[in-house]
């Protein structure tokens, strides 16, 4: 086919981009286009936190008291540069979300990166070489499915976190959680690859490529991987945005992010308690931002859901 | 039938012992027990006594096999830091769970229900679209985020509903109950909603999804020829066949929303066991965390064995697919 349509050269990946239904798909969502739109603004803003936000919020030196409790700049008694108001150490909020959905995004992240590493390739090893393999892993996979998602997360990095040795706390904290959200996940991506990987293990092209000898692992990588990506695609969409709500989640409930690197979910625990006090900027603007964030991935998860289903064309 | 039914207990048993696996490292290598029932100067001596009366100098595997048959039996220990029977603290905060999920169940049908019968009937119009769109929004709203707003609107802002704690409670004998009591009830619609919020969103896709396959099946189209009034055909004929998917989510949901529930009841410092078991996990207090763990972990494979064969009997189809 590619002959007849190639006037000129062969189209470039980006071409071939713009050209394939996906694309025309996403174009037609308004919903999908405004998802995208507002999930960029919010990752990039994050990333440029410090460039953007007036405050450096770690920096304690740069810290006011007299500052502490402002209002946001619309209220009375609001000051510049505190857009939305400070917290009760005089922490502007905004550079606290700003840095906070950085860390939030970063977690999220990782941890949809190595439930996919995990769970592709322990699927890929299930449904191509069976037997004891496959069976031994789909169990794992049934207990861990058979226990609520946030219980096990809660103990696997409340018990970890036990045993951070003090010098790896700042960096250990982050792991500890990456891991606890990912070991549930990857389950999720080991069924479908196994699923996959079965039906496509007995088609003509797989046999000929191993007659040819080629190595298990070249082929299970080159050759059957690329046929199991698209339900893949989905569910890493919308794992995200799960991870991201666990991680606010465990944060929140004081075994995530500690107070001295917030994640959103840590600020909106801390801005919880000043809830009576009258200073209900501090809990709700970083809670509109998870929010935000969380609507934002999940509506574009949405979207290409359907447009991946062939059935719905 | 006999057979899936053995495969299907097999399963729930091997799940179990895994989870209460889980329960004995978490309790035997968090922290040592001897260090934590004795103060700093005893002896090495005194240490090794302990030790040995506590059975901690036997082999891994004899240690797991008793704490699985004293788990079997409710007998989890004692709270490290109440010096409390750790199945008595536990049951006393049950009910505040469980009444808890239920009302927030009862609240997601109520209100799930309808709208996802309006939503499948009118679906071009402007208000399922909206409805379409927001439970989008519902369902990705984390949960300690809505009772926060709502606790801030109804409680702070309007005053209306208080916000933390049970209210009154009457004491039934074995069970402890706040739904007879006027401060009882007002304290418990602000948790229930915000737990049911995600419940609703989800019963309203599931009806939706089903209203739609079943108004397109050839006995509607033949009431429609009969000349029965829509009303009726929606609702005797068409939702009573969507029933049966949303009682067995339902009730597989029960068991996710006891656990989801320690989230809700943090926000809301509603006297549960989730909130017991999240001071729990503050205080490192081993016990109570590895009781919670197989105690929800049970409710939950029971609930889910339970809808399994439920289904079996009723779907002649499962019976025959054994791998």
């Amino acid at each position: 086919m590619s002959d007849q349509t190639s006037v000129k050269a062969v189209p470039s990946r980006m071409e071939r981009f713009f050209d394939s239904d996906l694309w025309w798909s996403f174009k037609s969502h308004k919903s999908a286009v405004g998802a995208a739109i507002v999930l960029l603004l919010v990752i990039i803003t994050a990333f440029l936190a410090p460039v953007l936000s007036p405050q450096n919020p770690y920096d304690l030196a740069a810290l006011e008291l007299w500052n502490a409790e402002l209002p946001p700049i619309w209220m009375e008694g609001g000051q510049m540069p505190f857009l939305l108001g400070t917290d009760v150490q005089g922490r502007d909020i905004l550079s606290g979300i700003l840095y906070g959905t950085r860390i939030s995004i970063i977690i999220g992240i990782a941890s949809v990166a190595v439930s996919l590493v995990v769970g592709i390739g322990l699927g890929l090893m299930a449904g191509y070489y069976g037997g004891w393999i496959d069976n031994v892993l789909m169990r794992i996979g049934d207990v861990l499915l058979s226990i609520p998602i946030v219980l096990v997360a809660i103990l696997v990095s409340s018990v970890a976190q036990q045993f951070l040795p003090p010098a790896f706390r700042e960096v250990g904290v982050a792991a500890v959680l990456v891991l606890a959200i990912a070991m549930y996940s990857w389950v999720q991506y080991a069924r479908v690859v196994r699923a996959q990987t079965m039906v496509e293990r007995r088609k003509e092209y797989v046999m000929a490529s191993r007659l040819v000898g080629t190595p298990a692992r070249r082929l299970m990588l080159k050759h059957i991987l690329p046929n199991t990506l698209t339900p893949i695609f989905v569910a890493a969409t919308l794992n995200f945005g799960l991870a991201i709500l666990i991680e606010a989640t465990l944060s929140f409930l004081g075994v995530g992010m500690p107070p001295n690197q917030p994640s959103l979910g840590t600020l909106i625990r801390v801005g919880n308690q000043y809830l009576f006090s009258g200073s209900w900027w501090i809990v709700l603007f970083p809670s509109i931002q998870l929010c935000i964030l969380v609507v934002a991935v999940n509506m574009l998860g949405d979207w290409l859901r359907d447009a991946l289903n062939p059935k719905l064309r | 039938m006999l057979a899936f039914i053995i495969k299907r207990l097999a399963n729930a048993v091997f799940v179990m012992l895994s989870v209460t696996f889980l329960a004995f490292v978490i309790f035997r290598f968090v922290g040592d027990p001897v260090d934590q029932m004795l103060n700093e100067q005893a002896t090495q001596e005194q240490r090794d006594d302990l030790r040995e009366r506590l059975g901690l100098d036997k082999p891994f595997l004899v240690q797991f096999t008793t704490f699985v048959g004293r788990a079997a039996t409710g007998d989890f220990g004692i709270s490290f830091r109440n010096q409390r029977d750790v199945l008595d603290m536990i049951a006393e905060r049950f009910p505040a769970t469980f009444e808890l999920v239920l009302v927030a169940t009862f609240i997601s049908l109520i209100v799930g229900v309808p709208m996802g019968v309006i939503t499948a009937i009118k679906r071009q119009s402007w208000y399922a679209e909206t409805m379409q769109f927001t439970s989008i929004i519902g369902i990705s709203l984390p949960s300690f985020v809505v009772g926060i707003g709502l606790i801030l609107v109804f409680s702070v802002w309007l005053g209306w509903f208080p916000a933390f704690g049970r209210g009154d409670t009457v004491d039934l004998g074995w069970w402890t109950t706040g739904l007879l009591t006027p401060s009882g009830r007002m304290s418990i619609v602000l948790p229930a909603l915000s737990l049911s919020l995600f419940q609703i969103t989800l019963v309203m896709r599931l009806v939706r999804a089903e209203m739609l396959e079943v108004l397109r099946s050839d006995f509607i189209k033949f009431a429609r020829a009969r000349g029965i009034p829509a009303r009726s055909i929606h609702f005797r004929h068409a939702l009573r066949n969507c029933l049966m998917p949303v009682v067995t989510m339902t009730a597989m949901q029960i068991g996710g929303l006891i656990a989801f529930a320690l989230v809700t009841e943090t926000v809301f410092q509603w006297p549960g066991m989730g909130l017991l078991f999240i001071q729990a996990v503050t205080f490192v207090d081993v016990p109570i965390m590895a009781a919670y763990l197989c105690i929800v972990a049970l409710i939950f494979v029971v609930l889910n064995a339970i809808v399994d064969m439920t289904y079996a009997v009723i779907d002649p189809r499962l019976r025959g697919a054994e791998k």
